[in-house]
C-alpha cells in the first residue's frame, strides 16, 4: 500500500463519486431535516452534528472536480480546498457521530442516501489518513488475526466443547455439503455464548445439516465499518472461500446488523461476482423454518417485551416482518416502539462506532433517545437481534439505571423450542 | 430608457439569451450528473430495484410523524410555498397564455383572485422559511451564499408578479418589465444553484429507491 496523504484521500474521493452521489449534493436544498432524523444530533443538538454536513469533504470534491461552475471557481482561485486540517476534524463528525444507521437517508426529503454517501467518504478518510484507532486497530486484528476482538479458533474450539458437554448436541466443524454455514460475531463468541448453543439446537431440531468452519467463522467486518474496501474485500473473500470450499447452500450471517450488510450487499460486489451460495440472515433463516413448519414452539413469555430493530436489518437489509413473525410465535405481550420497523431509532453504536473508543461519550449520548423510546413503554424485556446493538443496550441501560433485561431473539426462540423427536413420537402414539 | 423600450428589450432578446442558458445549463448539468454512472449491483437482489425508485418518489412526498412533530415550519411552510409557486407559474391565465404563445400547448386555467391569494401565501411562506432559516441553528449553520440568493431570486418573480397585477407602484410596462428581468435572473441562475433540486430531486429518489427497493426495504 502506499503513504496515505491528502492527496490519496482525494483521490479515492473522486473515484467514489458517481450519478447518485452527483444527483444527491446536487439536490440537496438545506433544508435540516436529516438532523432530526439522527440520534447524534437530537441528542447532541449541535449543528454540525447535521448529516449532510458531515460530508462537506466530499461535496467539495464533487464541487470542484465534477461541475462546471466548481471547476471554474478553482480556475478563479475562490474554491476553498479539502485540507487535511480540514480532513482532520471531520475525522469526529464521519466516525464518532455516524453509526451508519441509514435513518437519515430514509427521511430527506429530497431522497439523498446520506448513508451511502458516508460510507464511501470513509474511504477517502483511509487513504489519507484520518481514522480513529480503535478502527485502525480493529481492523488490523480482523485482517492479521481474522477476528476485530482478536479471538482465535481456539477460543471458539473451547467453546463448542463446553456447548457440546452441555447440551449432548453435535457441533459440526468443517462438513462438507452442509446445508448452512453458520457464521458468528466475535461479540457473540466473547459476550454471548448462547447463541451458538440457540441456533445449533434449532437447525438440529429442524433436521438441518449446518457446519461451522475452522478458517472462517468471523462474519462481522471491520473493513466496511472503517471504510476500506480493500479490507472489507480480504474479509468477505475468507467468508466466501470458505463457503465454497465447504459447498453449503447458504451462510448464515449471524445476530450482527453490519455483518449482514457485508455480506449480504457488499460481498458479491467487493469479490466482483454473485455468489455460488445464499447469504442470509439468521432472522430470515428462523422465519423460513417457521413457515416450513420446522420451528415448533410452546409456552408464551406474558412479560411485556418490545423490539429493538437493529438498523442494517430494517433500512438496508428490509427485514421487517420476520422478527415480529417469530416474536408472535413466543410473546403474548408484544408491543411496539413509537418508531419501529423501518423508522427505528438505532442504539447509538453501531457501524464502528462502538470499536472507536474516540465516541465512547457520544455513543451514549446517542442512546438517550433509545432511553426515551423504552420510557414511553415500560417494557419488561428487550429483545434485539444483533449483539452490538445488544452490548450497547446493556450498557446503555446499566448507565441509566434502568432493570431492563436484553435478550437475543434466537436465544428467546430457542428457549420455547419443542423438540422434533418428541413431537414424531407423540403423533406415533396418536 | 422609455418603460416601453424597457419591456421590449426584457421581452425580447433577453428573454431569449435566459431562456437558452437555462435550458444548455439543465441539460449540461444533467448530462454532468448521468453521465458518472454507477456501478451495476452484483447483490442478488430482494426485490425490483425500479419499483422501489418510482415508490419512493412518491412516498418522499409525505413526512412521517415524528419528522413532521420535529420540522413543522419546514413541511408546512415548504409546501404552501411550492403549492402556491406552482399554481402562480401554470395556472395563471396571462402565465397560460404565454406558453400556449410560445410552446404551442395550453390548459384550463384558475381564476385570477385564486393565483393572486396563492401568490400571497407563497411569498408569506417564503417570508416564514427566510426567518426560521436566520433563527434555527441547524439551518443558519447550512446556509450558503446561494441559499439566500436562490431566496432572492424566487421572492423577487413572485413580488413583481403580484406588484404588476394590482398596478402598485411604477407604470404598468416598467412593473411587467422588471416582473420578466426577475424571471429572467431566476432562470439564469436556476442551473448553477441549488433550485436544481426542481429536476434532480427526482434522481435522488429514484436512485435511493432503487437501492431500497433491491434490498427488499419497504418504507
Amino acid at each position: 500500500m502506499s503513504e496515505l496523504s491528502l492527496e490519496r484521500g482525494i483521490n479515492t474521493l473522486k473515484a467514489q463519486i458517481d450519478a447518485p452521489i452527483a444527483s444527491f449534493f446536487s439536490s440537496c436544498v438545506s433544508c435540516g431535516m436529516c438532523a432530526s432524523a439522527c440520534s447524534f444530533y437530537t441528542e447532541n443538538p449541535e449543528p454540525r452534528y447535521t448529516p449532510i454536513y458531515k460530508l462537506e469533504p466530499m461535496r467539495r470534491v464533487w464541487e470542484q472536480n465534477f461541475t462546471l461552475l466548481g471547476k471554474l471557481k478553482v480556475k478563479l482561485g475562490i474554491a476553498k480546498p479539502v485540507t487535511d486540517e480540514m480532513l482532520s476534524q471531520w475525522q469526529e463528525l464521519v466516525y464518532n457521530t455516524c453509526s451508519l444507521c441509514g435513518r437519515c437517508s430514509l427521511i430527506c426529503p429530497v431522497g439523498n442516501d446520506i448513508t451511502y454517501m458516508i460510507r464511501k467518504l470513509r474511504e477517502g478518510m483511509v487513504a489519507s489518513g484520518h481514522v480513529p484507532e480503535g478502527l485502525v486497530g480493529a481492523s488490523t486484528r480482523a485482517v492479521k488475526i481474522g477476528s476485530p476482538m482478536g479471538i482465535k479458533l481456539p477460543a471458539l474450539q473451547a467453546q463448542v466443547k463446553h456447548i457440546e458437554k452441555a447440551t449432548n448436541m453435535q457441533v459440526p466443524f468443517d462438513l462438507e455439503g452442509a446445508e448452512y454455514l453458520l457464521m458468528l460475531s466475535s461479540m457473540e463468541i466473547m459476550n454471548y455464548p448462547e447463541y451458538l448453543e440457540a441456533v445449533g439446537k434449532i437447525l438440529t431440531n429442524a433436521g438441518k445439516t449446518w457446519t461451522l468452519s475452522s478458517e472462517c467463522f468471523e462474519a462481522t467486518n471491520s473493513g466496511i465499518q472503517i471504510g476500506s474496501s480493500d479490507i472489507a474485500k480480504e474479509l468477505v473473500s475468507r467468508v466466501v472461500n470458505a463457503a465454497e470450499k465447504l459447498k453449503v447452500k447458504t451462510v448464515i450471517s449471524p445476530e450482527c446488523g453490519h455483518a449482514y450488510t457485508a455480506l449480504r450487499w457488499e460481498g458479491p460486489n467487493l469479490i466482483g461476482r454473485p455468489y455460488s451460495f445464499a447469504a442470509k440472515h439468521i432472522v430470515e433463516v428462523l422465519d423460513e423454518l417457521r413457515e416450513q413448519g420446522l420451528l415448533p414452539t410452546e409456552g408464551m413469555e406474558d412479560a411485556k417485551l418490545t423490539f429493538h430493530d437493529p438498523c442494517q436489518l430494517v433500512r438496508r437489509g428490509g427485514v421487517v416482518q420476520q422478527p415480529r413473525n417469530l416474536l408472535k410465535l413466543v410473546a403474548s405481550n408484544f408491543v411496539e416502539m413509537t418508531d419501529h420497523g423501518t423508522l427505528n431509532w438505532c442504539c447509538g453504536a453501531g457501524g464502528g462506532v462502538s470499536a472507536n473508543e474516540d465516541a465512547n461519550e457520544v455513543k451514549m449520548k446517542a442512546f438517550q433517545r433509545k432511553k426515551k423510546q423504552l420510557d414511553e413503554l415500560k417494557v419488561d424485556t428487550l429483545v434485539t437481534a444483533c449483539a452490538n446493538c445488544r452490548i450497547q443496550l446493556e450498557e446503555g441501560l446499566e448507565e441509566n439505571q434502568m432493570d431492563l433485561p436484553v435478550v437475543g431473539l434466537t436465544e428467546l426462540i430457542a428457549e420455547h423450542l419443542v423438540e422434533r423427536n418428541t413431537i414424531n413420537e407423540e403423533s406415533r402414539h396418536d | 430608457m422609455s418603460d416601453v423600450l424597457f419591456l421590449q428589450w426584457v421581452k425580447g432578446p433577453l428573454f431569449s439569451i435566459a431562456v437558452m442558458i437555462f435550458v444548455i445549463g439543465v441539460v449540461l448539468r444533467l448530462a454532468e450528473i448521468l453521465s458518472l454512472g454507477r456501478a451495476k449491483n452484483l447483490a442478488v437482489p430482494k426485490g425490483n430495484p425500479s419499483l422501489g425508485g418510482w415508490r419512493e418518489i412518491g412516498r418522499r412526498f409525505k413526512v412521517d410523524q415524528g419528522t413532521f412533530q420535529q420540522n413543522k415550519i419546514t413541511v408546512i411552510a415548504g409546501y404552501v410555498f411550492h403549492v402556491g409557486l406552482f399554481i402562480v407559474m401554470f395556472l395563471l391565465a396571462a402565465h397560460i397564455a404565454l406558453i400556449k404563445h410560445s410552446l404551442g400547448v395550453s390548459w384550463p386555467n384558475l381564476p385570477t383572485p385564486v393565483v393572486d391569494m396563492a401568490a400571497v401565501l407563497s411569498m408569506l411562506a417564503l417570508v416564514v422559511l427566510l426567518i426560521d432559516r436566520l433563527s434555527q441553528p441547524v439551518k443558519r449553520f447550512l446556509s450558503r451564499r446561494n441559499d439566500y440568493l436562490v431566496w432572492v431570486a424566487t421572492f423577487l418573480p413572485l413580488l413583481t408578479g403580484y406588484m404588476t397585477y394590482h398596478h402598485l407602484w411604477l407604470s404598468p410596462q416598467w412593473l411587467l418589465g422588471l416582473h420578466i428581468l426577475s424571471v429572467e435572473a431566476l432562470l439564469v441562475l436556476f442551473p448553477f444553484s441549488k433550485l436544481m433540486h426542481t429536476f434532480t430531486l427526482f434522481l435522488s429518489r429514484w436512485y435511493n429507491g432503487a437501492s431500497m427497493g433491491l434490498r427488499g426495504v419497504k418504507s
